[in-house]
């Protein structure tokens, strides 16, 4: 009846086992180990110093090297798991955060590190992060916005400043951009951080923030592409003439209507956690589900749990 | 009938029984009127009764209202459709018994609600006409104002009355419908089963009583081909899936919802198809295959995803119930016109398994073989079922679920060294190692869409893109060198093969009976593993002097259905034809037969 049955091996015989090593016996990644291809991203791209600050984190927080899973989508941005020696995923355009959600789900013992770019997030993803958002779904998500289609070289993105000249609004973007802090309060996101990758303590520290959070927590990041957007970010940037404002510290992270409010300001606007709220994760909702189902079926193997439900059907 | 007993306090007379060996009933009526409940009783009593079932029902794809059918084929010997032709008719409503009375056999008798039924006396020679006030009688049975309630159990009991069906039985299956409703519920279904059993209908109607089943002993158990598939899927070892709801396959995802947790496991109901079939890959990624699936549409929305599945060798299982399309179609109707799509939909060269169950029984097994392929061969499989094995009831020999029911727990004990992509693998056969997997010599593998060396890490190379398409290729020509090749229903050489695939097997068997009983030199073959196709189908068609491929899509502009063309492209033989219908109903058999004398006879004139 069955073609193919169960009995293969579940891994090839080439695959050579290695010891189970005790955690003292293990040793903190440095940076050379962390590191893989070198980027593929231009000289000068913002998006270097957001790598630099991820090996920094998996350094700092002594993340074995076997559980960093980085999963990304499509854009230069999202070229981000070539870079890192880890289980690594290049995954569809937009697509990134349901697949991410599919491990988050699965395996408890990662912590599942996304990152991208604007037009993955916003755009062809965007009914994604809402639903991630709401579900909140635990794990981190750095969008690294540089505010313009790199990878195809200069076509307007969702957050394309209005006027913005590209090569698909040649006269000046004339569709309102996405004001992704707002977009992701009213999803019911429960961490929400801007950081700039010319700050990078401040990246460091929002990135550690949004790990520790229990629950889906966005960092936008901006990530100045010196090639097709030169600049955008120059008003955040002190050495560039502007200004770094961290959100006050009166701040009230928990209200929504504040983190709408401080959205609102006119760009580059405020750094730091704009809003973080607990709110049970669907990680842990699930697992009460099936918390509860397996207590009912307490000591039964799978195959009488299965035969209940055949015992019903005769 | 040896086992029934006739309700002893009942004070009917002893009815006359003629004995037959198989029953086609066909009930008529509205999709709220309960008909399903009638004939998913018949088909468990079945069940129970070590007799063979099949069923077909029709549903409108309104939510209230629209006419609905369901029809039981019962019988002691082997029943491999649902039947052409109804021996009895239950009409609820005028229309009901103006639309079907064609499907009834000259002779057969049409039992209807005379409530609201006036029978047209120019059939009253063709038919057996039975009146009986079904509704008035169901409310002086059960009281209450209660409109229509009730009333299929009323009917189910005339039924059981006219073919002498077991009481005791019956009664049980009732009340285990009912169980956990409140008492009244159970009671007030019994008084109406009751009542309608009383009705003097035996009076009125020639009455039947099954010949003695010869099915060997042992347990059969009743449902449809999604129950089946999706408990296969549970045996299998999968634990988690992702969906988005569409018809017919959200009785798929809500079994699984409801299910998995049980098991430790979890279906989650996605934003959309993408998200949904993303989810899967991501969970399969994480170490044990997952599923998603969906119905036309939602088909079309996944292949990029699919495709990357492939190009990652990311194992997966994709269940596609069939229905009428193109675009949103016939939701609710049967058509086996997506195997083009779960072959070869996407973009680029992207080879993957389909395979297709044939019968209720098979959607269990199936199951379990599309899982163990995604896992040996890292590649997705796309399960194509239809809405007419999804919806269709049948009994089978009860699964031996201690011995079937497999562990996927993946394996996170360290390696040495790891490439997931190693082209020395022999048929290019590689495995998916799970993430928080150490691997000793620190080099990590990456998993990815873009044409990728042997770590995963992209590259542009021509060399390379070579290699990994042969590779990709390579280990799906393996499988078909694995796979058994089909057997031949019938004698191995003849004038007519039948092909077929999916729900169609049975029709096919039955035509290739009925056409040797008729003295033609008829067999069949059905095909289960559709791509790869298995190694030896050639030596096969050799044995006959036509080969027909029967399916239930469009005949293209070419002349011959999907299947049909894809073994023209791959066997170059002339004598491959197709003999399709898009109406988005199953295959009668007389039609079946019909069609292939047509052609014969076409092809004679050519001559």
């Amino acid at each position: 009846m069955i073609n193919i049955t169960n009995e293969f091996p579940p891994r090839l015989s080439t695959l050579k086992p290695a010891p189970i090593l005790p955690e003292s016996e293990r040793k903190g990644l440095t940076k050379k180990e962390t590191a893989a291809d070198h980027p593929t991203w231009c000289p000068g791209c913002g998006d270097f110093s957001v790598l630099a600050l991820y090996f920094k984190l998996i350094e700092k927080r002594a993340i074995w090297h076997e559980k960093i899973t980085t999963v990304a989508g499509i854009g230069c941005s999202s070229r981000f798991p070539y870079f890192v020696q880890g289980h690594g995923v290049h995954f569809i355009h937009g697509r990134a955060l349901p697949f991410a959600t599919g491990l988050s789900l699965t395996r408890p013992d990662l912590h599942v590190f996304v990152f991208g770019g604007d037009g993955d997030a916003f755009s062809i993803g965007g009914n994604h992060l809402t639903h991630a958002a709401r579900k909140n779904i635990k794990m981190t998500y750095v969008i690294m916005d540089n505010q313009v289609y790199g990878l195809t070289k200069k076509q307007t993105s969702p957050t394309s400043p209005l006027g913005f000249k590209s090569k698909t609004d040649m006269w000046g973007a004339i569709d309102h951009p996405i004001n992704p802090v707002k977009q992701l309060v009213s999803a019911g996101a429960t961490f929400i951080a801007r950081t700039t990758s010319t700050n990078p303590k401040h990246v460091l520290e929002m990135m550690e923030a949004a790990m520790d959070h229990d629950g889906f927590s966005v960092i936008q990041c901006l990530s100045e592409c010196v090639e097709f957007f030169e600049g955008a970010f120059d008003s955040a940037n002190p050495r560039k003439g502007g200004a770094f404002t961290e959100v006050p510290a009166d701040h009230d992270k928990t209200d929504e209507f504040a983190a709408y409010k401080l959205a609102a300001e006119p760009f580059p606007g405020k750094f730091g956690i704009h809003y973080q709220v607990q709110r049970e994760t669907k990680n842990k909702l699930e697992a009460d589900i099936t918390g509860k189902a397996r207590e009912k079926f307490k000591g039964l193997e799978d195959w009488q749990i299965l035969q209940r439900n055949f015992d019903r059907m005769k | 009938m040896s086992d029934s007993t006739v309700a002893s306090a009942s004070s009917v007379p002893q009815p006359k029984f003629s004995k037959i060996s198989e029953a086609v009933i066909r009930i008529a009526g509205n999709s709220q009127d309960g008909i399903q409940a009638i004939g998913g009783f018949l088909a468990r009593l079945a069940g129970r009764s070590e007799q063979e079932v099949m069923t077909f029902m029709t549903i409108p794809s309104t939510i209230s209202g629209g006419a609905s059918i369901f029809q039981v084929r019962i019988g002691t010997g082997e029943v491999l459709s649902s039947g052409d032709d109804a021996d009895v008719l239950l009409a609820f409503y005028q229309e009901s018994y103006r639309n079907h009375l064609s499907s009834l056999r000259k002779g057969g008798i049409v039992l209807f609600d005379s409530d609201h039924v006036e029978p047209d006396p120019s059939k009253s020679s063709e038919f057996h006409h039975v009146g009986v006030p079904i509704t008035s009688l169901t409310v002086e049975a059960i009281g209450g104002t209660a409109r229509d309630k009730g009333k299929n159990i009323y009917a189910l009991g005339l039924i059981a009355r006219m073919f002498d069906l077991n009481l005791a039985k019956l009664e049980k299956l009732i009340s285990e419908r009912f169980a956990g409703k409140d008492e009244s519920v159970t009671k007030n279904a019994l008084s109406a089963f009751h009542a309608g059993y009383a009705y003097n209908v035996s009076g009125l109607v020639e009455t039947f009583q099954f010949t003695d089943s010869s099915k060997r002993a042992g347990h059969q158990v009743v449902m449809n081909g999604n129950e089946a598939l999706a408990y296969g899927l549970i045996a299998a070892g999968v634990r988690f899936g992702a969906g988005y709801p569409i018809t017919p396959w959200s009785d798929i995802m809500e079994l699984l919802r409801r299910e998995l947790p049980k098991y430790g496991g979890m279906f989650i109901q996605c934003e959309d198809e993408i998200a949904s079939i993303s989810m899967a890959i991501g969970a399969s990624y994480s170490g044990r295959v997952a599923v998603t699936g969906s119905s036309g549409p939602g088909i079309s929305l996944k292949t990029e995803a699919l495709g990357w599945a492939v190009m990652a060798e990311i194992p997966l299982i994709v269940v596609d119930v069939q229905r009428g399309g193109p675009s949103t179609g016939m939701p609710t109707n049967v058509e086996q016109s997506d195997l083009n799509i779960a072959c070869f939909g996407g973009h680029g060269d992207s080879p993957r398994v389909v395979i297709a169950p044939s019968n209720v029984e098979d959607c269990f097994y199936v199951a379990i073989e599309a899982v163990n392929i995604a896992r040996k061969y890292s590649v997705p499989v796309v399960l194509v079922t239809d809405q007419a094995i999804a919806t269709r009831i049948e009994a089978f020999e009860e699964p031996d679920l201690k011995k079937l029911c497999q562990d996927l727990a993946p394996d996170l004990s360290p390696v040495q060294e790891f490439k997931p992509y190693d082209l020395q693998a022999p048929d290019g056969i590689t495995r998916h190692l799970a993430p928080g997997t150490r691997i000793a010599s620190g080099k990590y593998p990456i998993v990815t869409g873009l044409e990728h060396d042997e770590l995963g890490h992209p590259t542009s190379s021509p060399k390379l893109h070579q290699q990994m398409t042969d590779k990709r290729r390579n280990k799906l020509k393996a499988l078909a060198a694995e796979w058994t090749t089909p057997k031949v229903y019938g004698p191995p050489e003849g004038d007519v093969l039948l092909v077929g695939w999916g729900s169609s097997q049975g029709p096919l068997r039955e035509a290739v009976e009925k056409a040797r009983a008729a003295g033609d030199s008829y067999s069949s073959l059905h095909i289960r593993l559709l791509n790869p196709l298995p190694n030896g189908l050639e030596d096969i068609f050799a044995g006959y002097n036509h080969v027909f491929v029967v399916e239930l899509n469009d005949q293209g502009l070419y002349g011959y259905g999907q299947l049909a063309g894809i073994l023209r492209a791959r066997y170059c033989d002339p004598k491959i034809r197709g003999i399709n219908k898009s109406d988005g109903l199953t295959w009668k058999v007389k039609e079946i037969l019909q069609r292939v004398k047509e052609q014969l006879t076409t092809l004679k004139q050519k001559n």
